[in-house]
């Protein structure tokens, strides 16, 4: 499909003045596209100039169209000396490659100098004819759609699900090249800008070649990021989610069920690698390794994660799921036999096991109805790199870690460098994959990566939510062969989500369960944690909340390996404490569950940084949180104990005040009312034992569930009276304002329309005199604890209101500066006005969903026993004893935890777990009760609000702009494309431009109205899942100078209000009504 | 800790009015600060001193890079940067383009060059403006006076044009505008009991009447092409006011101009005798004022001749106002029955317009 691109370059307005003497500008354009370039005349004497040019057409391949950026300059002409660059737009011209978007690019776009700044605005017209040429051997993919939001687009369904895409790009970074030595910052940023352009254009490209390799349409929940990694090269990385959508010509059609075309059983998406052995090449682990080893081990959590290196410890052997090393022993053979066997009964050899669909990892956060049949909990993993070697193939080999150089291939390293980038991200996935696995899952939603880089160490993390699907959504079925789970009856509404999925015996960690408190049919955990949105059809008691962990660490400085290994080994630490925060935080609120759960590991040159942010909310389906108990360790001083005495007040009463803060009101009355078809009694809040099972091992269980009631905290030095007193700092929001970092509050349900998103940024010099952990940690919590009050002040004036999408990103430009940046948006609701909900939408497609789900019935449920040789344990006495961690707990944070007790100790509760797991496999896996019930739907969800609110009378030329998928009070009725610019601006005049804020804010107010214009040239008014993905800022001031790099994205849709949304369908039937014409008043 | 970057930027740009106000008014971060703690809203909030700190703070940035586009605000209208809704627009450029009565009645009139520049400093000390704000307001009217200073058509439309001001907000701006191409004294110490209300009616007056814009379409003079229709007072109906002194000059018309208004006004007046025995003086006062105004220097001192030569003994006397209102509309209107008087029109062009003023001037 080669093509025709069209370009008329109309007019100018506000240029600057470039002839002194004249105060006025003599005006051309450039516009360039690949290697042509076309002139308009000199327009002279004019600061408004009128080109009206004739159209400038480029003959191009499809290839170069999505690669390529539309390049414009404009000049001021100069006689005498070189023509005088004033400015550059570079415009995407992705959105007309496929037809349902837009159809031509016609507006008025800022004109971008990366010294200046926004000078002036140019009209331009783009248009692109594409000649169809179907026997061309495909290189470019044409036609696949890209949408960033993480959720079926509003005017889509999904017809089926493939899975994940991901791809990455990597070339020499221009800043770096010999030539910045002797050209212009100008010339050099501008070279980054386009690179970048390109990059991503290619990045696209190549990923929709995936899509329609999968035979897909379009991408969903597009996440693409740079790294910029200094020497060693730019890297562009993108995920995504491959669909087959279909656009709904009536909102209100449903998902047909998917003719998935094979469902073979044989495909075991777990074991792409035929040779199971694989394991053995594994290296013998160090012994270092080995003691730290209970710490990965024991991440196979709710919160499972691993932030060590040792990567080589996660053979690709999907069976193993990377506990070989580890684990060792005869036991693990035997599992392995056993699986395998189990894997072989039906049906599959292993040789034909799915490899395919290599990595289960779906990037929405949210889904159909249906969709989601269990959520096992948080997967993360982490590795640490070293990026200097990448160069000398000769060192790749124990790049990152001296532990992990068994595991890479040599063959990849020759030359290529995607591949080594390629290798890291697998060897992550892959942990995560087996992480799922170990929760008794067998795909991974609400996927996402990152990195974090200081000089030359790179952290690479990963986390997901583990959880079951439906298989009904997924291509070729393959994967059905993990849903062996115990299959729900009938996903008991608002509560199916939250049932275990892994066996209630062999649990991959410790955990309360009890019996759903909604159904009563299925164990539940006491604390579920997630990456995802709250599903729609979630019981939801009260409303919910943000919340947060911080944390600093000290580290030393060091080169190369030694500081790869430094930040490795505080890792675990830091992750250990981040999950006690967000515990203690959790129940000082009294609520049961994350969403939205996000952890981001910094590293700088001196310190790492751990910053965790979700939406905290109370599940009816989960037990009341228990408590918080502080234990002093010293009980003989009287004072000490009415000092702690205090304190425990202190904390209780918090937890009464945000209970009623939040509106928690845990329906104890629920028992009644809810019968539950085995009727037993139940104790006001705590958990059951599993009591059909044998005796001898209830008692061994209950070694690990010690304590059921209370979180303990014991307070037996001055850091745990440090991390006490934080817990009470935390300031709760003034009255009238909500925040959340999910997309909607859980628990508000009636919007209106005003919204206001907003990006803050504050950057902090620590004062170098007292860096110790203790007051680094306060100077953190203190900079995001005053960036929120000051967002409340703000935005006071919106009152009532919430923060929504609120996402906070830590960065460490320099050795004593913490920069922090926040994009959220503020979203007006109306305090009065009744809730409605979709009640009716939801019960529909809970029906569905259940009948659904009884073809999943006939599954073997054998394979119960495969979930469990991955993990060792966390050690049952130690959780005994150490009070300091949790028995409430669901392990999140033994996670990481590193072993307080002796090492005889966690020997000792090492073995009792692995007898107690043996006992486990003798017994079979099958406790499953798979009744059938009808669904009761009890969609108290927090479907929008579908009411329409007073609409503010919409000014034309208005574009909105939010991180959310949709837009309140308004209905999108046209997807126009994905935006995703990178901008870099410098400056030598720093003072002149008022200093670092004066400099950054202009700018960041600059890329936004970048963003609006083309939305608004593509026909759109608004930009929904909005991201900024990168403020990378640096200053010199000494030398007066500052240069800032940022990364945008986002969906350019046309939404329509729904109040005129009435109007319009009466007038015509059609959804696609012209769009409110955004453009309007600026085009004139 | 120290806070080295702070910013808040929303994609509707956020304007507090309390905080433009406080900008406007050329308060210091740190004294708005403070003025804001004062106010209260620490309690009201429950925010801290550093919040209100940084907040102010960002407010100012955002104003202070909008001031840029506030000299144009049709830019402001049109650029992409800030999106900001038209009814905030409107209340930006009102309230940046609006003056403090204190200020412009200490610069009406005067020049609006460097030399008064110079003098901010003063007239901030006295006024009690702060310095800031003075100069901001001098700006405006300087900026004002440039723009429409050469333009032709009506000057408060010109005005609204260009600085899209409120209807009201754009008379001010043509009166201050008309006084200062025109030089009107009005610092003297007799003239400040009056307002600037006063005085923009009387440039009002003066504006619809007695400027070449008032004569209508088609100019007389070829070289009224360069003259600014309504910015400069029209020469030639100026030159022609000379022929209203034969009204004083010839004693008979001015006795019998007495008679008819002494008839009209007998026992109607409760100043009678007080206005018959002062009726010469006063009418001389009046033509006189006219027949000066061909000088450049007179016309600058219309206003003390007005207040000398009628406000003033009238006020002695005790007029009341209805008194001097019922005086000069029957003192104009006489004018018609004198046989021996043949300009009429340009007596009603001048005594309209300055029996207006009069009445307006004529207060304690």
């Amino acid at each position: 499909m080669p093509g025709k691109l069209k370009v008329k370059i109309v007019a100018g307005r506000h240029l600057p003045v470039m002839d002194r003497a004249s105060d006025l500008t003599d005006a051309f354009v450039e516009v360039k596209f690949g290697n042509t370039t076309f002139k308009t005349d000199v327009y002279l004497k004019s600061l408004n100039p009128q080109w009206n040019s004739e159209w400038f057409k480029f003959e191009v391949d499809d290839e170069d169209l999505q690669d390529e950026p539309l390049q414009i300059t404009v000049l001021d002409h100069d006689t005498y000396s070189a023509n005088d660059a004033i400015g550059k737009v570079y415009i995407d011209i992705d959105p007309l490659l496929y037809s349902e978007a837009a159809t031509v690019i016609s507006g008025w776009f800022p004109i971008y100098d990366t010294i200046h700044g926004i000078r002036g605005e140019i009209n331009v017209v783009v248009k692109v004819d594409l000649f169809n040429d179907l026997n061309r051997f495909r290189q470019s993919s044409c036609g696949v759609k890209f949408f960033c939001t993480t959720s079926i687009p509003k005017c889509y369904r999904a017809v089926i699900i493939h899975g994940f895409v991901e791809e990455l790009v990597v070339n020499e970074d221009p800043e770096y090249q010999w030539i910045d030595r002797i050209r212009t910052p100008r010339a050099s940023n501008e070279a980054r800008q386009r690179l970048i352009s390109l990059m991503s254009g290619e990045l696209q490209r190549k990923i929709g070649l995936k899509v329609l390799e999968m035979r897909g349409n379009a991408v969903v929940g597009y996440l693409q990021c740079f790294d910029l990694e200094g020497e060693s090269g730019l890297v562009v990385r993108a995920i995504g989610t491959a669909c087959t959508l279909d656009k709904l010509s009536s909102p209100a059609a449903f998902l047909p069920a998917c003719s998935s075309p094979s469902k073979e059983m044989k495909e075991i998406p777990f074991n792409e690698d035929p040779n199971p052995n694989t394991h053995s090449s594994g290296p013998s682990t160090p012994l270092k390794n080995q003691t730290y080893s209970f710490s990965p081990s024991k991440s196979y959590s709710r919160q499972s994660s691993s932030s060590d290196t040792d990567l080589s410890l996660t053979p690709k052997t999907g069976m193993g799921s990377g506990s070989a090393g580890k684990e060792g022993g005869p036991f693990k053979a035997l599992l392995r036999q056993q699986t395998q066997s189990a894997l072989e009964q039906r049906g599959g050899s292993p040789h034909r096991f799915c490899r395919r669909r290599e990595f289960p990892f779906f990037t929405l956060t949210a889904f159909p109805p249906g969709f989601l049949v269990h959520v096992g909990g948080v997967v993360s993993a982490r590795s640490v790199k070293l990026l200097d070697r990448i160069h000398n193939p000769a060192f790749v080999g124990i790049m990152g870690n001296t532990r992990s150089y068994k595991l890479l291939d040599w063959n990849s390293f020759n030359s290529d460098e995607p591949e080594t980038r390629d290798a890291w991200w697998a060897e992550i996935r892959q942990e995560i994959k087996s992480h799922a696995k170990a929760l008794g899952c067998h795909a991974v939603v609400g996927y996402s990566e990152s990195t974090s880089i200081c000089e030359e160490v790179c952290i690479l993390s990963a986390s997901g939510t583990a959880a079951v699907l439906n298989p009904r959504f997924l291509q070729d079925g393959t994967m059905e062969g993990c849903l062996e789970q115990r299959l729900e009856e009938n996903l008991p509404a608002g509560c199916g989500f939250c049932h275990i999925p892994y066996d209630e015996l062999n649990m991959p960690f410790p955990a309360h369960l009890t019996y759903c408190y909604n159904c009563r049919k299925q164990k539940v955990p006491d604390v579920l944690f997630t990456t995802i949105d709250l599903p729609i059809d979630a019981t939801v008691i009260g409303k919910g909340c943000l919340i947060q962990a911080r944390l600093c660490r000290l580290k030393k400085k060091a080169q190369a390996e030694a500081n790869a290994t430094a930040i490795s080994n505080l890792l675990p630490f830091m992750e250990y404490e981040v999950h006690t925060q967000l515990m203690n935080k959790l129940k000082l609120k009294g609520m049961n569950a994350l969403f939205g759960l996000r952890i981001q590991i910094t590293v700088g040159e001196n310190m790492l940084m751990g910053l965790a942010s979700a939406t905290g909310v109370y599940l009816a389906a989960l037990p009341t949180p228990g408590g918080i108990q502080i234990a002093g360790k010293t009980p003989n001083d009287g004072s000490y104990e009415q000092h702690i005495s205090h304190m425990q007040k202190k904390i209780n009463d918090t937890i009464a005040k945000n209970k009623e803060l939040y509106e928690i009101s845990p329906p104890d009355i629920s028992e009644e009312i809810i019968g539950s078809p085995i009727p037993e009694p139940r104790q006001r809040s705590r958990l059951l034992r599993s009591q059909s099972e044998s005796s001898d091992e209830v008692t061994e269980l209950d070694l690990s569930h010690g304590k059921k009631d209370a979180f303990v905290l014991e307070i037996d030095d001055t850091d745990a009276m440090e991390d006490v007193h934080s817990l009470l700092t935390d300031v709760p929001p003034p009255s009238g304002f909500y925040s959340c970092n999910t997309e909607i509050m859980p628990g508000i349900n009636n919007w209106t329309s005003e919204i206001q998103m907003f990006t803050s940024v504050r950057v902090i010099r620590l004062s170098s005199l007292n860096l110790t952990n203790q007051a680094l940690n306060k100077n953190f919590n203190d900079l995001c604890e005053n960036l929120l009050k000051s967002l409340y002040f703000k935005l006071r004036s919106m009152i009532p209101c919430c923060l929504c999408h609120v996402n906070f990103t830590v960065s460490l430009p320099e050795d004593e500066l913490i920069q922090v940046t926040v994009t959220a948006v503020a979203i007006t609701f109306d305090k009065n006005q009744a809730l409605q909900t979709a009640k009716t939408h939801v019960e529909k497609s809970l029906q569905r969903a259940s009948t659904d789900n009884e073809e999943l019935l006939q599954f073997p449920l054998e394979l119960c026993s495969d979930s469990l040789p991955s993990h060792p344990f966390p050690p049952a006495k130690e959780h005994l004893e150490s009070a300091s961690s949790n028995s409430g707990i669901p392990a999140a944070q033994r996670a990481t935890s590193v072993d307080y007790s002796s090492f005889a100790d966690r020997c000792s509760s090492w073995i009792e777990l692995i007898k107690l797991k043996a006992q486990t496999i003798r017994r079979g896996s099958i406790k499953t009760t798979v009744t059938v019930e009808k669904a009761s739907p009890m969609g108290e969800g927090n479907f929008r609000n579908r009411s329409t609110p007073p609409c503010a009378n919409s000014t034309v030329g208005v574009v909105k702009m939010t991180p959310l998928s949709f837009i309140p009070g308004a209905k999108i009725t046209k997807y126009l494309g994905i935006i995703n610019m990178f901008f870099i601006r410098e400056t030598t005049s720093l003072r002149e431009e008022g200093g670092v804020s004066g400099f950054l804010h202009a700018f960041i107010a600059e890329v936004f109205a970048m963003v609006r214009a083309h939305v608004a040239a593509l026909g759109g008014n608004a930009v929904v899942s909005y991201i900024m993905k990168q403020c990378v800022f640096m200053e010199n001031p000494n030398k007066n100078q500052a240069q800032c790099l940022i990364n945008v994205s986002g969906d350019a849709v046309v939404f329509v209000r729904e109040s005129e949304l009435e109007v319009v369908s009466t007038q015509q039937p059609t959804t696609n009504c012209p769009p409110s014409c955004a453009g309007g008043e600026v085009t004139t | 800790m120290t806070s080295e970057l702070d910013i808040f930027v929303g994609n509707t740009t956020l304007i507090d009015e309390d905080v433009y106000r406080l900008w406007l008014d050329g308060y210091s971060v740190s004294d708005a600060v403070a003025l804001r703690v004062r106010s209260g809203i620490l309690e009201q909030t429950g925010a801290t001193a550093a919040v209100l700190q940084s907040d102010t703070m960002d407010h100012y940035r955002t104003f202070h890079m909008l001031e840029r586009l506030l000299h144009a605000p049709p830019k402001l209208l049109h650029q992409l940067i800030f999106q900001i809704p038209p009814s905030r627009q409107a209340l930006l450029i009102e309230r940046y383009y609006a003056f403090d009565e204190a200020f412009v009645r200490e610069v009406l009139g005067k020049k609006l060059s460097k030399g008064t520049k110079k003098d901010l400093d003063d007239i901030s000390t006295k006024t009690g403006i702060t310095l800031k704000s003075c100069r901001r307001q001098f700006d405006n009217f300087k900026r004002v006076f440039k723009v429409v200073e050469e333009m032709r058509g009506s000057l408060v439309d010109n005005i609204q044009q260009h600085f899209l001001l409120s209807d009201r907000l754009a008379r001010d701006y043509a009166a201050i505008v008309f006084f200062a191409n025109n030089r009107f004294e009005t610092g003297k110490k007799k003239l400040q009991y009056l307002s600037f209300g006063d005085f923009a009616y009387c440039a009002e007056l003066m504006i619809q009447n007695w400027t070449l814009g008032a004569v209508g379409e088609a100019p007389t003079h070829p070289d009224s092409q360069v003259d600014d229709m309504d910015v400069d007072l029209d020469k030639e109906f100026l030159q022609d006011l000379k022929e209203l002194k034969m009204l004083v000059a010839d004693k008979d018309l001015l006795d019998l101009h007495k008679s008819l208004v002494c008839t009209a006004l007998r026992g109607k007046l409760g100043v009678f005798s007080e206005m018959e025995a002062n009726f010469k003086n006063l009418s001389r006062g009046l033509v006189n004022v006219a027949a000066k105004l061909t000088h450049n220097k007179d016309v600058r001192d219309l206003f003390v001749d007005l207040v000398e030569k009628f406000v003033e003994p009238c006020r002695s006397d005790h007029w009341p106002l209805s008194d001097v209102r019922l005086f000069l509309n029957q003192y104009s209107a006489s004018v018609h029955s004198l046989d021996g008087f043949r300009h009429q029109a340009l007596w009603d062009r001048y005594m309209g317009t300055l029996r207006g003023c009069l009445l307006r001037l004529y207060h304690d």
